[in-house]
């Protein structure tokens, strides 16, 4: 049965030759965002409940939160809570079918880039 | 032999939207709390604790971390279904997954109710 449907189709599945469009970047930007979040839930956890617990444990969350390579971190993960959060929205959206037609999908594509990247150094310059 | 499914993509709809349920609700308690940090401006440790120990918010914040929990859950169980396809080790990970998103659900809820 499996195999009367398999076609002999040339297929290209080398990621080093694929030329992802527009819309593919935002999907999986999207998954890498996701699933960078969840390993860092744990990092995020500590710094939340540091900046909350007392006022030395808040201090302590200060320091920490001011070293560099801490700060690296908390950039990578502003920037993929912000494409995740935008993304996600544009999913939504397709999902109750809205600018599903091609055009207006790679348009919601850029836009999603457009106010994920400068939203990201907002923030950024707010919050660090 | 019976060659039961004991992994695999058929929990269907019900997740898939458990999945954008969640994902609503963390987007507007994004926004939600954005704003009122925005004009709270909490600057020093007592205002910022001042901000979460408020019930509202409390709830508020707590109904946010099991949202992004199960969210999560649903995430990252469909990213190792779709790359790791060997049984033992799959089941593996999702165990490992669930325990782990149990546990930060504890700890969301430490955190919270110290306050
Ligand atoms: C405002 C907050 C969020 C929104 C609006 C949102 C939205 C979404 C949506 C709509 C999906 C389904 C995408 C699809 O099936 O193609 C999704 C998947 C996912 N989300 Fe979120 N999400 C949010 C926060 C988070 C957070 C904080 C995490 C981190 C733990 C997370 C982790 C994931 C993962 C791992 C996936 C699976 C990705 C994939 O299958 O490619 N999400 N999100």
């Amino acid at each position: 049965m499996a195999e009367m449907t398999i076609k002999k189709r040339p297929k290209n599945l080398d990621l080093t030759t694929i030329r992802l469009p527009l819309p593919g970047k935002v999907s999986i930007l999207h998954r890498v965002s996701g699933a960078g979040l969840f390993l860092c839930l744990p990092v995020i956890l500590w710094l939340f409940g540091a900046s909350l617990g007392s006022p030395e444990s808040f201090a302590t969350f200060k320091s920490v939160a001011g070293m560099l390579p801490v700060k690296v971190i908390l950039a990578g993960l502003l920037w993929a809570f912000v494409h995740h959060f935008c993304a996600g929205i544009r999913f939504l959206l397709l999902d109750i079918h809205v600018g599903i037609e091609k055009e207006a999908a790679r348009q919601s594509a850029a836009v999603v880039f457009a106010v994920s990247i400068p939203l990201t150094l907002i923030l950024w310059g707010v919050l660090l | 032999m019976i060659n039961r499914i004991v992994v695999g993509a058929h929990y269907g709809l019900k997740d898939w939207i458990a999945q954008r349920a969640t994902a609503v609700v963390m987007a507007v308690y994004s926004v939600l709390i954005a704003a009122v940090l925005l004009v709270v401006r909490p600057a020093t440790f007592e205002a910022w604790q001042g901000v979460f120990a408020n019930g509202v918010i409390k709830f508020l914040t707590f109904l946010f971390f099991v949202s992004l929990f199960y969210h999560a859950w649903i995430g990252v169980r469909d990213i190792w279904m779709d790359y790791v396809k060997p049984v033992g080790v799959r089941l593996t990970l999702h165990v490992l997954t669930i325990c782990a998103l149990v546990g930060y659900t504890a700890w969301a809820a430490a955190i919270l109710w110290r306050l």
